[in-house]
């Protein structure tokens, strides 16, 4: 049942299912992922939200056929455009990265090679996937440094990371990413650690440019501020599951989930004057038993929780939640 | 309250000399005060000198001019010895609260050794003032026995608390002590800031990035950009109202968890400037939609504008629609 559809939609571009991924430690696997279903539509924005540990990177990173030992994808696929990207040789998804699918990460200075200037770094993106003179490289690299808002683009073509903001780093590698108009844009905390002035130009200019080149922008982000007004839909990550998935305005009108809920009051307590409602410090995730690995921390957990794990169920069309007591919710629960 | 505020800082500077002629400004002549039991915020980006100010305060920095007074005693004038003896009343809550605790001491030595430095009682005394401490920051005694790495950020940031407040301090700095937390932990954080402000009377000065987060602790903020205070006014009148364009830009930045929300967005463009070469006039110059040629010909001087409301720009009166008096 973990494996139904996260939604109706026919046309995906990417589609997760089932994805488990494991870290290998000594005393044994943990499970990192486990059975991820996830959805992305063309031209549609879509945040995933859940706090550190969670698996959201992990997840960014499996897609991409990025990770490698000790991390290891167990089963699942990925699906971009019907083929299974789990199943395809590096040489392929070398084809694909950057070209189809290109990733921001939180920490663009890590992106950039320290000892390479700005330019040749541009320059190896730009000829990565099309043949292209040093001539008409670097003309294309000034066009994209000036596209993401950067000044004097001739003269950073010379600059080396350490010489620019973390903010003028972060545009760099979002030019990058935007050299080969991907269809799928992913964006991990992209603008965590960026100053709060500087990270609204930073997810202004995403959105554009994921309207103007007609692309799908998956969000990673702990702040629900930032999907609540750049993304179209949202899916929350806890332990490892999705455990639910909604259209933007239900979500913030009516999220279902416990998790979801806890998120959304610390989300607006953390933003306003008054005083949080949160019940204090929970336990840690239990991952991969036979219980809902929330029910721990649960207000709401029924001694059913304890000895079966909820599935991803439908509560209305294109909303769905993993709690087996949805319903109730629904009909106005609240925790006690 | 008495005459003399707890703490006074006047006229402060803090040049860093970077070689070859260069140097950092990092703060260019701040005053503020804060008195006993109120918390003042310091808000600003990163460049804009919060942080230097803090530690400033906390003498872990000499300043490069200025004057600073801790309970109506010149702190900078103090030896290294006498200002360890007044320690006890000043203390600091660090933004990472992990690589803030010893990781080879039990969470009870880590506590009690702010007490044994202040010679406070006998061991016994101690143990039973720890037990209180745990007990403040809503952890409990079962922590005593555990390492920091067995505790989560949120609980590691409570034993951060406790060993500031363990001395019965005056005066508490907070230098962005939620901003490492994940969002449901912070909010339980700030909490516990306003509970312990509540019981034990003493005063914040709270570092952040984030104006959010200082909006129910604090009752007064001051906003700094590039070294400087460019607004200082009550907190809920800045949230009300911003009167200065970098605190408006600041405010509209926020991104509140509600898709419904319209908000005003006043956007600044460009980047922050160097604190190297600092612009000869207003530093926020080169961003500011309100920009006029003189902006750049001298620094704004902070006025007030309105009672309780000290602003640096020369354009505020007008763009608020402020009169003239």
């Amino acid at each position: 049942m973990s494996g139904a559809k996260a939604d109706g939609c026919v046309d995906a571009l990417l589609e997760v299912r089932d994805l488990r991924v494991e870290y290998a430690r000594s005393t044994g696997p943990v499970r990192v992922l486990d059975g991820v279903d996830l959805t992305i539509t063309p031209g549609e924005s879509l945040g995933v939200v859940g706090e550190s540990g969670v698996g959201k990177t992990v997840l960014v990173r499996a897609i991409l056929g990025l990770l490698d030992p000790p991390w290891r994808v167990v089963s699942g696929t990925v699906t971009y455009r019907g083929q299974n990207l789990l199943a395809q040789p590096e040489p392929t998804l070398r084809q694909l990265r950057g070209k189809d699918i290109a990733l921001t990460t939180h920490e663009p200075r890590k992106h950039l090679n320290p000892v390479a200037t700005i330019g040749e770094q541009m320059a190896r993106v730009v000829q990565a996937h099309r043949q292209l003179s040093r001539t008409d490289a670097r003309a294309r690299a000034i066009e994209l440094l000036r596209l993401v808002g950067i000044p004097d683009p001739e003269l950073r073509l010379l600059a080396y990371p350490h010489e620019l903001s973390g903010g003028m780093c972060q545009r760099v590698v979002i030019a990058m990413a935007l050299a080969h108009s991907p269809t799928l844009l992913m964006g991990d905390e992209p603008t965590a650690g960026l100053d709060v002035t500087i990270s609204l130009q930073i997810l202004n200019l995403m959105r554009d440019l994921v309207r103007d080149f007609h692309s799908s922008l998956l969000l990673v982000s702990r702040d629900l501020g930032v999907v609540a007004h750049y993304c179209q839909r949202v899916a929350v990550m806890y332990a490892g599951q999705i455990v639910e998935v909604a259209a933007v305005p239900t979500f913030f009108a009516g999220a279902i989930h416990p998790y979801s809920r806890r998120l959304l009051r610390a989300a607006v307590a953390a933003t306003s004057d008054r005083r949080g409602t949160l019940s204090s410090v929970g336990s840690r995730a239990e991952r991969g038993g036979a219980s809902c690995p929330y029910a721990p921390r649960c207000p709401l957990c029924i001694e059913r929780c304890t000895r079966e794990a909820p599935w991803l169920d439908r509560v209305a069309p294109a909303h769905w939640v993993r709690c087996f007591r949805h319903a109730e919710i629904a009909a106005g629960l609240e925790a006690p | 309250m008495t005459g003399t505020p707890l703490l006074a800082v006047e006229a402060l500077v803090k040049h860093f000399r970077l070689g070859h002629g260069r140097t950092v400004k990092a703060v260019n002549g701040i005053a503020f005060q804060i008195e006993r039991g109120e918390a003042l915020a310091v808000v600003g980006e990163s460049g804009s000198g919060k942080t230097t100010v803090g530690r400033c305060v906390l003498r872990l920095i000499e300043p490069t001019s200025g004057a600073i007074s801790f309970r109506g005693e010149d702190i900078l004038a103090m030896t290294a010895e006498q200002f360890r003896a007044r320690r006890r009343h000043l203390q600091l809550v660090f933004q990472e609260p992990y690589d803030s605790l010893n990781p080879r001491m039990r969470i009870g030595r880590i506590l009690n050794e702010p007490l044994m430095l202040a010679g406070r009682g006998a061991p016994a005394v101690r143990v039973s003032r720890v037990h209180d401490l745990l007990d403040m920051v809503g952890l409990g005694r079962s922590f005593i026995d555990l390492y920091p790495h067995q505790l989560s950020g949120g609980e590691q940031q409570r034993v951060g608390i406790a060993r500031a407040i363990a001395t019965d301090p005056d005066l508490v700095v907070l230098d962005e002590p939620t901003s490492a937390l994940d969002v449901s932990v912070r909010a339980e954080i700030l909490d516990l800031l306003v509970d312990l402000q509540a019981r034990l009377g003493f005063a914040y000065l709270f570092i952040s990035h984030d104006l959010t987060a200082v909006r129910r602790v604090c009752q007064r903020v001051a906003v700094m950009y590039l070294g400087r205070i460019v607004e200082t006014a009550r907190t809920d009148d800045i949230f009300e109202r911003p009167l200065h364009p970098y605190s408006r830009a600041l405010l509209s930045s926020v991104l509140y968890p509600d898709p419904t929300r319209e908000q005003e967005r006043f956007l600044l463009t460009g980047e922050i400037p160097s604190p190297i070469d600092l612009p000869p006039g207003c530093s926020l110059y080169a961003r500011c939609p309100w920009a006029r040629p003189a902006c750049d010909q001298s620094v704004p001087p902070l006025e007030a504008l309105l009672p309780d409301r000290d602003v640096a720009c020369f354009r505020a009166r007008e763009e608020n629609g402020i009169g003239t008096r």
